[in-house]
């Protein structure tokens, strides 16, 4: 086996040297009951040539943009990757290296990251970022968890606008800690409705996602000036969709304490939802008490610049139970190729990257309405948007998928009183024609 | 010495990407767009991010510069014990990238989805056959995440049960990640001393074991590189009282094929298919981090679980007793799918991959055991724990011969962990090494002793070919510059 | 690290079993991490200190204090409130290296019970303890 370099000459001088007569022996320090009594029960070793046949058949079986087209979002978005990163990305001193514990030969991942926290805290206009947690909806109830920590409070709140998804994991996060979740109903114009709390003393954190699951943007100065009544309780913005932040006001010029969410938008394909990219980010005070790991600038023995983990007292290899977060690894490789696409988008480009996502969307919405469908949300939103289908929709909907066209992405299930609406995606990778046939198909 | 593969190079250095570019530079092939523009109200639009302006010629050559500082599995041996530093084949590369599935969207209808389902569920029987447990959930991110999700099953077994217990026991030797997984689930950790040899002890267990604990987190082969020779009788103590064993899989590279962790009375296991299954470690991450579990905790697992229906494969959810989401979506289906296609190209070969792994770090062991004073004298696993107490002597400490090892082309094992090994060198070669690179790596640890004893200084000053030497980790520490 | 002929031990201090010191002053107690405590854990880089008011028992945790790779819980030798921080130490932690019974000062603790303070090691059993 190709990736076995050991010949049996090999194995036999290794074997005499440690003094065993054969490899079996070296397990005899497994009990006879632990050891496994049968062989491993696994398909033949396929060639390198039989897995690439077998794997390009798996793939064919995969509805793919552009021979299909999807107009969903909903936390996982088609954007133009250019070559560039995959090349990049790809160069094996990226890959194969580990975390940065040998600062003097992990350089290139440590300048890498050190990179990505500081556009991260320039996109969403905060003062620290950390190297990422697994994706925004981990990292959501971590900052929820932080918030906690931090005022030392047991409640916080959350949108029914954020991700239902993400709502869910915060769920199980909470689960076993006794901590209370609040839930904040929405307004009749698709925002976060933050009237119905009184006690905003009471609340550790109380967390939004701006664009929200409906696309609308939420009021964050509005949002953040009421909760900051309150003394100690966080404000923390969520996201899916972090391109917005290429043309819409940042979090943090509107007041948040804490932005997180998700940017697999920013170069990381969409893989099925997975690998994503936690994005957290927070005001300085919250520096010492923030989860994840952090590189820092510094000096070495020559006064050369150099980069390094920093502040690893808050993490669990030295903290352990009393950590900041049990987390341990990043999403090494997915920060360095968000800050890769930062680096080739430049910020002249996602101004404009960002405004032709916004004009898509809206020439769909606009034909949609031309064509008689109903848009219940009258705020403005960024590149996803609810739209009213006629009732009976769901046999329209079939219909199309059949064609390989994904209209949407159906509401009811997490908005019992929406039936019959639609959340629909579109990004800068849609052209006017697939827009037009599927206004089309749906007039139908 | 001679034949050092450190040697000599050009390492070109690089600005911050702010530090580069002019306004107006654009990397990114900007698309048309063929649709009217729809401008937002002043009051919504800022003023766009503070990024640089970069041309694609420049970037390619920060990043390739950058690039340029890293040392990878793919420039040399990488021996850090518990990591399983393994070489990252290039053809689960090319299946990741593969467009069906790198534009897979996670929430289409499964008749959409067909392939990346059959991938997870086969990939799911798979990793059930190697561990022998035979329910897997691949929704954890990361070992740790995968750690929390067995915290999680914990809790909610034991609520089914009617029982609320807010102890678990956890080994000295354990990976810092276990109690602080414990502790995000109120678990308070109870520490569990090793024994003499390294292992823990049946009788020490019974004594912290009570109907107030939730169960043991156990390690096994533990990091120290030794198996877990009592832990039948571990837990059959553990269950008697009521209580769960999880074991951090961490190590399972040096059991594949050999040791069925069911037989061993291990109701919830993690993997981590960066380390054991080849996926590749990113510069820290991402990882992935299954979990399998008996049968009695198959209802907890998180969902939705991948089924097989009569056409094929779906999403479920039809689980009422889940404990729910630790991923927004699936997991981490880009390493997942990498594993699958290790698993496919090694099939019964896991097993020579274990023994292999074996076989090269008792090797190591047996040729460093007069050079170095090994902490425990026995036959270990996939790795072995050697300290720096014989060079003590000439001053030097583990630290300065991690440094030193740099300069001749090696990234160092794992040093000063685990907790309970003073000046710990885990040193876990893999099976993928070479027995003349791994003879290379001897001779070299051999010169460095040398070295320590005669001229001292050298390991002192190391590293002395690296593009930065010795970080000044306080200063980074007390004034904290986190972005520039 | 330093040999013990190497560190420090005033004599007009006394001493506890996790390596603080105390002394008596116009009826409050000023504590700090003795000379052993500071060069066993290495450059100091962040010390959290509690809030002036708050108060403890005999035992109870009050702060940490952090090098680069290791944390230290911090427990008070004697019950009591806090009536001062040293505020020095959140811009210049490093002085609990320097000066860790006069600059690198923690907490000044009012006593519920003065005798509790008797209770600590004198300079010479410290030592001898820090012997073994």
């Amino acid at each position: 086996m190709r990736y076995l370099p050991h010949t049996q000459a090999d194995i036999d001088s290794m074997l005499e040297k440690i003094g065993v007569e054969s490899l079996d022996a070296l397990f005899a320090s497994i009990p006879a009951d632990c050891r496994r009594q049968t062989d491993l029960n696994l398909p033949e070793a396929m060639t390198e040539w039989e897995l690439n046949s077998h794997m390009g058949r798996l793939a064919d079986q995969m509805a793919v943009c552009p021979e299909s087209r999807v107009f969903v979002g909903a936390g996982s978005y088609d954007h133009y990757i250019p070559e560039v990163i995959k090349q990049l990305v790809g160069r094996s001193e990226f890959y194969t290296a580990y975390t940065p514990y040998q600062p003097e030969i992990s350089q290139g991942t440590l300048q890498a990251i050190y990179e990505y926290q500081t556009l991260i805290t320039r996109l969403l206009g905060l003062d620290v970022a950390n190297a990422s947690m697994y994706d925004g909806a981990s990292g959501l109830a971590e900052a929820l968890l932080m918030a906690i920590r931090v005022t030392r409070r047991n409640k916080v709140a959350v949108s029914r606008l954020i991700h239902p998804l993400y709502r869910r994991v915060i769920q199980t996060y909470f689960a076993p800690t006794g901590f209370e979740v609040v839930e904040l109903p929405m307004t009749a114009a698709g925002k976060t409705d933050l009237s119905g709390i009184d006690d905003l003393e009471s609340f550790a954190g109380i967390a939004v996602q701006s664009p929200n699951y409906f696309g609308c943007i939420e009021d964050h100065q509005a949002l953040g000036d009421t909760i900051h009544t309150a003394k100690k309780t966080l404000f923390i913005v969520g996201f899916t969709e972090p391109l917005a932040y290429g043309l819409l006001k940042n979090p943090g010029s509107l007041g948040a304490d804490v932005a997180c969410g998700e940017g697999q938008s920013l170069g990381i394909p969409r893989s099925f939802g997975g690998p994503g990219l936690g994005i957290f980010a927070a005001r300085k005070a919250y520096m010492r008490s923030m989860p994840g790991r952090l590189v820092g600038k510094t000096q070495d023995i020559e006064g050369k610049r150099g980069f390094v983990l920093t502040l690893s007292t808050r993490e669990q290899h030295i903290r352990r139970e009393k950590a900041t977060s049990n987390i341990c690894s990043n999403q090494g490789l997915c920060a360095t190729a968000a800050a890769m696409y930062m680096a080739t988008v430049g910020g002249t480009g996602i101004r404009k990257l960002a405004q032709i996502n916004h004009d898509k969307a809206a020439y769909l919405q606009n034909a949609l309405v031309d064509a008689g469908f109903e848009i219940p949300f009258a705020t403005p939103v960024f590149n996803e948007f609810v739209v009213k289908f006629p009732q009976g929709f769901d046999a329209t909907y079939k219909k199309m998928l059949d064609k390989n066209i994904v209209a949407g992405l159906p509401l009811e299930k997490d908005y019992p009183e929406l039936s019959d609406h639609y959340v629909m995606c579109v990004t800068e990778t849609m052209d006017k024609p697939d827009m037009d046939l599927l206004v089309e198909e749906v007039a139908a | 010495m001679k034949n050092a593969l450190g040697i000599s190079g050009l390492i070109l250095d690089e600005p911050f990407l702010w530090e580069r570019g002019k306004k107006g530079r654009m990397g990114m092939s900007l698309p048309k767009s063929d649709v009217p523009e729809s401008p937002l109200s002043d009051e919504l639009v800022g003023d766009g991010p503070d990024f640089p302006d970069l041309s694609e010629v420049e970037v390619v050559r920060h990043y390739t510069h950058l690039s340029t500082w890293n040392f990878g599995v793919d420039t040399g041996l990488y021996p850090l014990g518990s990591c399983t530093m393994k070489y990252n084949p290039k053809t689960n590369e090319r299946q990741a990238s593969l467009p069906g599935f790198a534009q897979a969207h996670p929430l289409l209808p499964a008749g959409l989805s067909q392939g990346v389902l059959k991938i997870m569920h086969d990939l799911q029987i798979y990793l059930a056959e190697v561990t022998g447990m035979p329910a897997v959930s691949l929704q954890p991110a990361a070992g740790a995440h995968g750690e929390l999700t067995g915290m999680l099953l914990f809790y909610a077994w034991h609520q089914k049960n009617n029982q609320t217990r807010t102890k678990i026991l956890i080994p000295d030797t354990a990976h810092g990640t276990n109690p602080a997984s414990a502790a995000l689930c109120g678990f308070q950790s109870i520490p569990l001393a090793s024994n003499a040899n390294g292992i823990l002890s049946p009788r020490d267990v019974k004594a912290l074991m009570d109907e107030d604990t939730a169960g043991i987190m156990v390690t096994n082969p533990n990091t120290l590189g030794l198996f877990e020779t009592h832990i039948k009788e571990i837990a059959d103590i553990v269950h008697a009282k009521g209580g769960l064993v999880y074991a951090d899989g961490a190590n399972m590279n040096a059991v594949m094929g050999m040791v069925d962790m069911a037989q061993l009375g291990v109701d919830v296991l993690h993997l981590n298919l960066h380390k054991t299954f080849s996926t590749p470690h990113g510069g820290g991450g991402p990882g992935s981090g299954p979990v399998c579990v008996t049968e009695d905790l198959e209802p907890f697992l998180p969902v939705p679980r991948v089924v097989a229906v009569k056409n094929g494969f779906e999403l479920s959810e039809d689980f009422p007793e889940s404990i729910g989401k630790v991923h927004a979506f699936y997991g981490n289906f880009g390493i997942q799918i990498r594993a699958y296609a290790y698993i496919l190209s090694m099939g019964k070969d896991l097993k020579t991959a274990s023994q292999l792994a074996v076989l090269n770090a008792n090797y190591i062991k047996e040729s460093l055991r007069d050079t170095y004073h090994l902490a425990y004298d026995q036959t270990c696993m996939h790795e072995c724990v050697f300290t720096d107490k014989h060079q003590q002597e000439y001053k030097v400490s583990t630290l300065d011969i991690a440094k030193r090892l740099i300069d001749y082309g090696f990234h160092p094992p794992t040093i000063y962990f685990p907790l309970v090994v003073q000046g710990a060198l885990m040193m876990e070669p893999t099976e993928t090494e070479s027995k003349e690179d791994i003879d290379r790596f001897i001779n070299t640890l051999k010169a460095i002793s040398k070295e320590a004893e005669e001229n001292p200084e050298l390991l002192l000053q190391a590293p002395t070919r690296t593009k930065v030497r010795r970080l000044d980790e306080t200063a980074a520490a007390r004034k904290p510059c986190l972005a520039g | 690290m330093k040999e013990l002929s190497e560190l420090n031990f005033p004599d007009d201090v006394k001493y506890s079993d996790d390596h603080e010191w105390g002394k008596m002053d116009n009826g409050e107690v000023t504590i700090g991490i003795s000379d052993y405590a500071q060069d066993q854990l290495g450059d100091i880089v962040f010390v959290e200190l509690p809030g002036v008011g708050d108060t403890f028992e005999k035992g109870g945790e009050f702060g940490t204090v952090e090098s680069v790779k290791a944390v230290s819980e911090l427990f008070l030798p004697l019950g009591g409130e806090i009536v001062a921080i040293n505020e020095e130490l959140e811009d210049s932690p490093e002085l609990v290296n320097t000066e860790p019974y006069a600059g690198g000062w923690m907490i000044r603790v009012k006593p519920d019970d003065p005798a509790e303070l008797d209770q600590l090691m004198s300079k010479d059993t410290y030592v001898d303890s820090l012997k073994e």
